[in-house]
């Protein structure tokens, strides 16, 4: 596919029917609605399947009933919607059905707004749902990598039989960009656990289940899905690492802020500051050997996490640094983004007070 | 060698089930996995376990299983049915599960017309979770959370499953049946084969509402329990074919 200009909304829709989704379960909401709307007009012509389910909670349900037939399918939502999905995305992550899952993120807490945040982070990479479960998140900052995640997404659902997440926000979701959609090779991986009907006696029957009623059970699963994480924390980490040669300072943000904080990191060499950016394109597994790389530098005399939350991000950010140096936080809240020269004015100080 | 003259379905598995003595649950198992093989359909069948009483029931049913959160079973078994079409789906659930929590999800898959069999086990209690009060608990029947006996002003009224899935233009078949002689088994085996049939030939989505008992939270012997299906139940949840589009 040539270079064409998509909303991202509709490009992460195209993206992953090219990744082999085949199966759309969805409810309308506000600021990825147009993720549903697409797919409804797609998924006929590729010989897909889109429902528009009653609910966020009947969408993720018919997720995990499709998935569980060895399928590539996803749902997408928004935050308010998000939060519905957690009890299905908690038994999906149980039962080890490959699965994606978008959070277009907006506002909150409550119904909150219509416009982009962050602050479902904490949502995303410690929990959400309950008990003891790991998402494998994406966090685009383009429209373009979004697309180019999304086969990655699939595909290592697939491969660990995890749920992938691609966690966007408002911003992300409704702008425009020049994207180039990438033909991408499906693997095929073992689906001999998945129910399609028990015609293929070589098979044990087949059961896709969270239930485990004894304790030793639960244990041994439990045992099997950290092993797995652990595995998932080794492999897939990425991160984008941007003007790390002895910079003065180092920002740490994610997704559409990254890009944001990325013009405050010209704009401070303008001035002949030196500052650097790591930004964690999985939030989950985190960076955290990037962060105490450069708390290792001799050069680097802070941290500062933009972020679009209360200081979710930068609890992580801590983690890395360990001490080693200060972390600082510049964020704001509900839907209000930073601009580049209000993240200036935030390293101008740190370098002030140095 | 005599010939047998019984033989368990081979769509049971050889599990032992966990329900209490008396409870007929284990009939209504049976009903469905003899309908499910006598039908030839036993290779293509996908079943999906509630949470309940029947949450095990993925052991017991000899096919491919999956285990739905808590009312849930509807919307997987939309899922399913839609990447497998070829596949014959049924969702086996309690009344809590179904009329409760799950409500939203069941009447919209009939809604839509999901080419799916449901299965409403209504023992008009949460047998699982101890005997609390469900939406199917009669007036003045006592439970742990309607301790005095179900009071309309406090508690509402009983909600009648069939009547309320018969109404969708996506129904093709709703009948209510129950377990409690032979007679009634019989009619219930019968409505149940008839729900897989119109499945395998296409059509929307066919619910069997089986009146069940269960002795252990109604406090009853199992005998009791029988008779407390047949003159308490009964009368607020007649039996009967509220719609069969087959027929018409
Ligand atoms: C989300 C959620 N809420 C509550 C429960 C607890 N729970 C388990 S079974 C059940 C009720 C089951 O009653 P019913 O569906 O009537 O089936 P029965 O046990 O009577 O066969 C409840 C409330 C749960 N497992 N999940
Ligand atoms: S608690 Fe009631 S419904 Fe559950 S197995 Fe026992 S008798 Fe049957």
């Amino acid at each position: 596919m040539a270079r064409v200009l998509m909303k991202g909304n509709e490009a992460i829709a195209e993206a992953a029917i090219a990744a082999g989704c085949r199966f759309f379960f969805g409810y309308p909401i506000t600021p990825q609605s147009e993720v549903p709307e697409y797919f409804s007009i797609r998924m006929p012509e590729v010989g897909g399947t889109f429902v528009q389910a009653e609910s966020e909670v009947a969408a993720v349900n018919m997720l995990y009933g499709a998935a569980g037939t060895g399928v590539r399918a996803m749902t997408s939502s928004s935050s308010p919607g998000f939060s519905l999905k957690q009890e299905g995305i908690s038994y999906i992550a149980c039962a080890e059905i490959p699965a994606v899952v978008v959070n277009i993120m907006r506002g909150g807490p409550g119904l909150g707004s219509i416009q982009a945040s962050q602050a479902d982070y904490f949502q995303a990479t410690k929990g959400g749902g309950h008990g003891d479960y790991r998402l494998l998140v994406y966090a685009p900052a383009s429209i373009q990598e979004a697309c180019d995640l999304m086969a990655t997404a699939f595909d290592r659902s697939q491969k660990y039989r995890c749920v992938s997440m691609i966690l966007g926000d408002g911003m992300l979701g409704q702008m425009m960009e020049p994207v180039e959609i990438k033909p991408v090779e499906v693997k095929q991986y073992d689906n001999s656990w998945a129910t399609v009907g028990w015609a293929d006696k070589s098979r044990p029957r087949a059961v896709v289940n969270s239930l485990y009623i004894t304790h030793e059970e639960l244990g041994a699963v439990n045992k099997r899905l950290q092993a797995k994480y652990k595995e998932i924390a080794a492999n897939e980490v990425m991160v984008e690492e941007f003007n790390m040669d002895q910079p003065e300072f180092v920002i740490v943000a994610f997704g559409t802020v990254a890009r944001i904080a990325k013009n405050a990191v010209a704009k401070l060499k303008e001035q002949g500051i030196n500052v650097g950016l790591i930004r964690p394109i999985t939030v989950w597994p985190f960076p955290y050997c990037s962060l105490e790389k450069a708390a290792a530098m001799n050069s680097v005399k802070g941290f500062l996490t933009v972020e679009v939350s209360a200081g979710q991000l930068v609890e992580d950010v801590r983690l890395g640094v360990n001490g080693k140096k200060p972390v600082e936080l510049h964020n704001t809240l509900g839907s209000v983004y930073p601009t580049p020269d209000e993240i200036v004015e935030s390293i101008l100080a740190l370098k002030g007070r140095k | 060698m005599s010939e047998p003259v019984f033989k368990k379905t081979s769509m049971l598995t050889d599990a032992p089930t966990h329900y209490c003595p008396g409870c007929t649950h284990g009939i209504i198992h049976r009903l469905v996995a003899e309908s499910i093989e006598e039908l030839g359909l036993s290779d293509r069948a996908i079943g999906i376990a509630p949470v309940g009483c029947s949450v095990f029931a993925y052991r017991y049913f000899n096919c491919d299983m999956q285990e739905a959160a808590h009312g849930r079973a509807p919307a997987a078994a939309t899922g399913i049915k839609r990447a497998v079409p070829n596949s014959i789906v049924f969702t086996y659930q309690g009344d809590g599960d179904l009329l409760s929590i799950g409500n939203c999800e069941v009447n919209h898959a009939a809604a839509r017309g999901e080419k799916i069999c449901v299965f409403l086990i209504n023992n008009a209690i949460y047998g699982m979770t101890g005997g609390q009060m469900a939406p199917t608990t009669l007036i003045g029947m006592k439970s742990t959370t309607s301790p005095k006996g179900r009071d309309p002003e406090v508690n509402g009224y009983p909600m009648r499953g069939a009547e309320m899935l018969a109404t969708h233009e996506g129904t093709y078949y709703a009948a209510r049946v129950a377990v409690n002689n032979t007679k009634n088994i019989l009619a219930a085996k019968k409505a149940i084969k008839k729900a897989f049939e119109y499945q395998n030939a296409g059509k929307g989505l066919s619910f069997v509402e089986i009146l069940s008992t269960c002795p252990t939270n109604w406090g009853l012997s199992p005998i009791e329990s029988l008779e407390f299906l047949e003159n308490k139940m009964m009368p607020y949840y007649p039996l009967g074919v509220l719609k069969d589009k087959g027929a018409e």
